[in-house]
């Protein structure tokens, strides 16, 4: 593994395994409240985020960690307040974020739209020393909350109704749920890209899914699956010359692929095995009139109506 | 809770009085009087769009209220905390979220009240299978709730309720889409549960096979109370302004809900 010897393939892969874990993780709860598309429009607010480092020369991680946190909270807002014309208000946010960032590095000193690119798409050749230390850190967030309140955000994300009737603060869980999800973007950022962010938290959770009957299983087998796809992502694009960020989606979207193929005769399988289980017959069985069954055949009072012989 | 002192008899569990509430700018509720005592079956009627779905969703918290006093347990609704006393079984066709979940841990979320920090102990494992067992449910327990059909997904909503081992169960159309099957399961679930001392809130379409159960019905007509007393009986019930007849049907008249297992 010569790749290895290299510090910014060490930093390249850390950073990607983290993306793989964090994203799945936290997509499951987004998936699971028909969310699936949050993170690509929190994708697009961060980008304002990143025009505003350029700006202010401070750490573009941090300040898309600031903004979309901040985008987050305001589209959970949205979703309290404006019921009547939510979706409008979103697309609002979402392509003032994107305009906002585009105008904000053209006006840094020295930015332009092709620096915008590298958050755009990944790039994680030029992931820093700061850049892992602040991945690092806000995957241990992303991780605490995904799986330390795991049921509470389970109970949420099934049922909000139900959940406010258990006592659970549902305000500030939707609100930590939206936040984490901002931080998982940046996160991923600097791996897959702010456009591609959304595919690892939706398609690695729809490729479990296909395996998988219960919630932890579908947590588990994503995460695994997220962590599969960023390794073999990063080490694919060090051998060919790839952008890893769309390696990295294109994986992820073969492996749903082959899982849904798989999934079906899973499915038949399992079907018959409880079907055996529980004594039931799987195909439905019409009993046949005639001779060999005397209990269904029609009574001899009976003819057809209208005279019709067979 | 088994044993109920005369003086707590009296004192009633939900209260509402004089409850307003408006869904966009329609007034859904005008001045609802309604009080459910300590061990009493009240089922609330009325025709689609009468208001008693927002009634109930109102005394949970779910609809804001624009007027009026709603007590739980005698504390007023914005003060309550103690929801463990409470079990609620929300309006809804599915129990199924957006990715696959167990029936145990869809039941599991219901225990959450009583859980300190989300961690559930051994005795909140016990109290989630018994509560399945009261549904008749406790076979499936680790099947996806994707493969039940309509009558089931209502008994899981139900033993999610039950998870909490509550005083107050509220119940909004538990009845509806629910096979004759399931039905009957669910009458006896809730025979039990009133024999326990537990007090119930219900809206229902038809008083169908409950009826022996409910001490009190409550008719509501465009967001008004209309009737307040005994139950209205078989003929009177079929009189009442706009109802409509919900059949229930047999768990395969359902072919998409008839996955995997059933």
């Amino acid at each position: 593994m010569d790749l290895l010897n290299y510090a910014f393939m060490q930093r390249a892969l850390l950073a990607a395994v983290l993306v793989g874990v964090t994203a799945p993780a936290i997509g499951v709860y987004l998936v699971q409240r028909r969310q699936a598309l949050m993170g690509d429009g929190i994708g697009h607010v961060a980008m304002t985020g990143v025009g505003l480092g350029f700006l202010l020369s401070t750490s573009p991680v941090w300040m898309a960690t600031a903004v979309s946190v901040l985008g987050a909270v305001l589209m959970e807002l949205i979703r309290w307040y404006g019921r009547t014309r939510g979706d409008i208000a979103l697309a609002m946010l979402f392509y003032g974020g994107m305009a906002g960032g585009v105008l904000l590095i053209n006006v840094a000193p020295g930015g332009s739209t092709s620096n915008l690119t590298s958050y755009l798409f990944g790039s994680l050749s030029t992931v820093s020393e700061s850049d892992v230390t602040a991945i690092c850190l806000l995957a241990a967030f992303v991780v605490a909350v995904t799986l330390l309140l795991r049921r509470q955000l389970f109970a949420v994300s099934q049922d909000e109704e139900f959940a406010r009737v258990t006592g659970l603060p549902v305000r500030a869980l939707n609100l930590l749920t939206a936040v984490t999800a901002a931080v998982t973007v940046t996160v991923a950022m600097r791996v897959v890209g702010l456009l591609l962010v959304s595919a690892l938290m939706v398609v690695p959770v729809a490729a479990a899914q296909q395996l998988s009957r219960s919630f932890a299983a579908t947590f588990a087998i994503a995460v695994a699956i997220g962590v599969a796809v960023t390794i073999g992502g990063t080490v694919t694009s060090y051998y060919q010359d790839v952008p890893p960020g769309a390696t990295i989606v294109l994986l992820t979207i073969a492996v749903f692929v082959v899982l849904t193929a798989l999934s079906a005769p899973l499915a038949r399988r399992r079907a018959r095995a409880a079907a055996q289980a529980s004594g039931d017959p799987l195909e439905c069985a019409i009993p046949q009139a005639g001779p060999d069954r005397p209990d269904v055949r029609v009574p001899a009072t009976r003819s057809p109506g209208d005279g019709a012989a067979v | 809770m088994s044993t109920v002192s005369e003086d707590a008899a009296r004192e009633p569990v939900i209260s509402l009085r004089g409850v307003t509430a408006e869904l966009g700018s329609r007034r859904v509720l005008r001045g609802v009087d309604l009080a459910v005592r300590r061990g009493e079956v009240v089922a609330l009627l009325g025709a689609n769009g009468s208001g008693k779905s927002t009634a109930i969703r109102t005394i949970v918290g779910q609809v804001p209220v624009t007027g009026g006093e709603i007590e739980i347990f005698g504390t007023p609704r914005r003060r309550f905390r103690d929801w463990a006393r409470v079990g609620y079984v929300p309006q809804r066709t599915t129990a199924a979220g957006g990715v696959p979940a167990t029936v145990t841990e869809v039941v599991s979320s219901g225990r959450l009240s009583r859980a300190r920090f989300g961690v559930l102990r051994r005795a909140d494992r016990d109290a989630v299978r018994h509560a399945l067992e009261q549904v008749g449910m406790a076979d499936r327990a680790r099947d996806s709730v994707e493969a039940l059909s309509g009558g089931q997904h209502q008994r899981v909503l139900i033993a999610r309720a039950l998870a909490s081992v509550p005083e107050l169960l509220i119940m909004d159309e538990p009845m509806a889409g629910v096979d004759l099957a399931s039905q009957e399961v669910l009458a006896a679930t809730l025979r039990e549960q009133v024999e326990r001392g537990v007090s119930v809130l219900l809206v229902l379409h038809e008083l169908g096979p409950l009826e022996p159960l409910i001490d009190r019905a409550v008719v509501l007509r465009d967001g008004c109370v209309l009737h307040d007393g005994p139950p209205p009986r078989a003929v009177g019930q079929h009189a009442l302004p706009g109802h409509d007849h919900v059949h229930p049907h047999a768990d395969h008249a359902e072919p998409t809900r008839t996955g995997l297992l059933s």
